[in-house]
């Protein structure tokens, strides 16, 4: 990202104070975000160090910000206390399935609404942007009785239903898609593209970018998402990761390194995610205003 | 249309082609947007309209339904947990959104400066949070947080200060879970803003500079004025966001102790799914959504009128 130069650091060198004064600032300024940084982090750190110092010692009274020994029991507690494989999977499934579902949906509306003029466009997307209006909590009953209706409960379908769907990823398409040169368009039409032609071998090369920032912040959503899965998703064995951190935290207050060690295998994941495509998130965030 | 009636037999293929080449510019489109608006009006239009429906009926999603016109709303006045929970969804908000937004524009200022080194790698540390599910922080915040085991007491302990009860009193807990939530949102205040000041053509600073402008008013009247629409842009969001915020109450506190923290997301999801009453849910979440509605468009009718858009 090219950032903009500080107009402080372009000091003359007419007065040698003034260049002295501005290297004190920038220190100052330096310290001040790094101490942020560290106070940012710390919650991190000790998340971590919770989880690999033997027990007795994260629930000994003194201070002990450095672990002294190091050991792995609270992962494997952790991990045998619970069917976590099985609900790695179920999480995998539904986010892979409603990721894939949301990403083909919102590229093919999102060029619809970007590049076709037709009856009713105009209303049809406000009513799709207005519903980041209506909060989940609305929602969550009709929802529960459709589901109920279709015998979708307990059911991936369930979960990867609603999480098909979403008025971020479309507005985000749909802004990508308008700074696309309709010229390529009209000249693939003259020939003799089909509309399909020009969605598959102009528009979907040309969305490449769209579709990293779609599937990464879908990715980290619907990886983080509970409170729909909670109401739809109450056998055990279909749970999620989330649902399942909450579940071993309800049962098993008393061994927190051990519920500790399990929320930082669940964030694995989405930091790898996350670290190797930060471009793409910033570029999503900041382009939508939302994740 | 008359090529289709024009040729019945044999042209018949040929000319539904051809109709098709014609027409296909009209009719693409609405291929195109029909599974996300299949997918919107399964699980959100109709959703709405009928939790609209449902709260005019007492229910506990089992017997029959019994119409009871507008008595949950009457309830709902009459209700004061409704209200404490109200109550509680405004401090909360009022809490997270200014200490966010400023912390998140003072980390935006530091790092937006190309001499401080580590930038991206700082920016990447302050931006973490947001990634990490509520469910992950709520659990941790828990245990950071505990009253004789927590790192925050030991710590506090060892420079000779007082052990705070963060979660089990009814008058800290509330702070505790804002404090939490700063946490979460500060990066994603600060990438906005970032961008907002990206935005700010150097010139104007400098010339300012050059005409004798202190930092101070630089960032009084030149910065903020210029990131009055990021301002405005993330006060709506981190408003909707605050209202809605759900995962990280539920599981970092439940709620309470007592009804301290039970913001009227959590009051909302109790009310239907732990003490059944599905009508009674409904009409709390229409008169929620309807807030929020009059909130956003209060909001975007006030920035129009600022001259943007």
């Amino acid at each position: 990202m090219a950032l903009l130069k500080n107009p402080l650091s372009t000091t003359r060198p007419t007065r040698l104070n003034t260049s002295s004064r501005a290297r004190l600032k920038t220190l100052l300024i330096w310290l001040a975000v790094m101490v942020g940084a560290i106070i940012m982090f710390f919650p991190i750190y000790w998340m971590i160090a919770t989880t690999i110092m033997p027990k007795e010692d994260a629930y000994s009274r003194e201070l002990m910000l450095i672990p002294q020994r190091i050991v792995f029991d609270n992962y494997v507690n952790g991990w045998t206390n619970s069917p976590w494989l099985r609900w790695y999977g179920n999480t995998l499934l539904i986010v892979t399935v409603s990721v894939s579902g949301l990403t083909f949906f919102s590229l093919l509306s999102g060029f619809a609404f970007a590049k076709y003029e037709f009856p009713g466009r105009n209303i049809l997307f406000l009513l799709i942007l207005s519903t980041l209006m209506v909060p989940l909590q609305v929602l969550l009953i009709p929802r529960f009785l459709l589901i109920a209706k279709l015998e979708w409960v307990n059911t991936y379908w369930s979960v990867i239903g609603p999480h098909m769907a979403d008025p971020f990823g479309l507005f985000f398409v749909r802004q990508f898609m308008l700074d696309m040169p309709d010229e390529l368009l009209e000249a693939a039409r003259l020939d003799g593209a089909s509309e399909l032609d020009i969605f598959r071998r102009i528009v979907l090369p040309l969305s490449k970018p769209a579709i990293a920032v779609l599937v990464i912040l879908g990715f980290s959503a619907r990886w983080n998402a509970f409170a729909w899965p909670l109401v739809a998703l109450t056998n055990k064995d279909m749970y999620t990761v989330q649902l399942g951190i909450n579940f071993m935290k309800g049962y098993n207050y008393s061994d927190f390194p051990a519920i500790i060690a399990m929320v930082v295998v669940s964030i694995i994941p989405i930091a790898i995610v996350f670290l190797l495509f930060q471009k793409y998130f910033v570029q999503g965030i900041t382009r939508t205003g939302i994740k | 249309m008359s090529h289709l009636q024009a040729g019945k037999s044999k042209r018949r293929p040929a000319s539904l082609k051809e109709w098709w080449l014609v027409n296909q510019r009209r009719i693409i489109p609405y291929l195109f947007i029909a599974p996300t608006m299949a997918i919107f009006t399964l699980f959100v239009f109709i959703p709405v309209v009928y939790a609209a429906y449902m709260s005019f009926f007492e229910w506990n999603g089992i017997s029959k339904p019994s119409f009871i016109g507008i008595n949950n709303y009457k309830q709902l006045i009459q209700d004061s947990i409704f209200w404490r929970s109200l109550q509680n969804t405004l401090v909360y908000s009022a809490g997270v959104v200014p200490i966010s937004m400023s912390l998140g524009l003072l980390a935006a200022m530091g790092l937006n400066h190309k001499q401080v080194p580590g930038r991206a790698f700082l920016r990447t540390i302050y931006f973490l949070p947001f990634v990490i599910s509520a469910v992950a922080t709520g659990t941790t915040a828990g245990w950071l947080f505990g009253d004789s085991f927590g790192i925050i007491n030991k710590l506090l302990v060892s420079v000779g200060l007082e052990k705070v009860r963060w979660l089990s009193s009814r008058e800290n807990a509330m702070m505790t879970v804002i404090i939490t939530t700063v946490w979460i949102r500060l990066g994603f205040n600060m990438l906005i803003y970032l961008s907002g000041l990206q935005s700010i053509p150097i010139e104007l600073i400098e010339s300012s500079r050059l005409d004798g402008a202190s930092p101070r008013q630089q960032f009084f009247h030149i910065t903020l004025p210029l990131l009055k629409p990021t301002t405005f842009l993330l006060i709506v969001l981190n408003i909707i966001y605050s209202f809605e915020a759900f995962d990280l109450v539920y599981v970092m506190t439940n709620g309470g102790p007592g009804y301290a923290t039970t913001v009227l997301t959590v009051f909302i999801y109790k009310t239907a799914f732990q003490t059944q009453k599905f009508g009674y849910a409904s009409a709390i979440g229409l008169v929620f959504m309807i807030i929020i509605m009059s909130i956003t468009l209060v909001q975007w009718r006030l920035s129009n009128e600022g001259g943007r858009n």
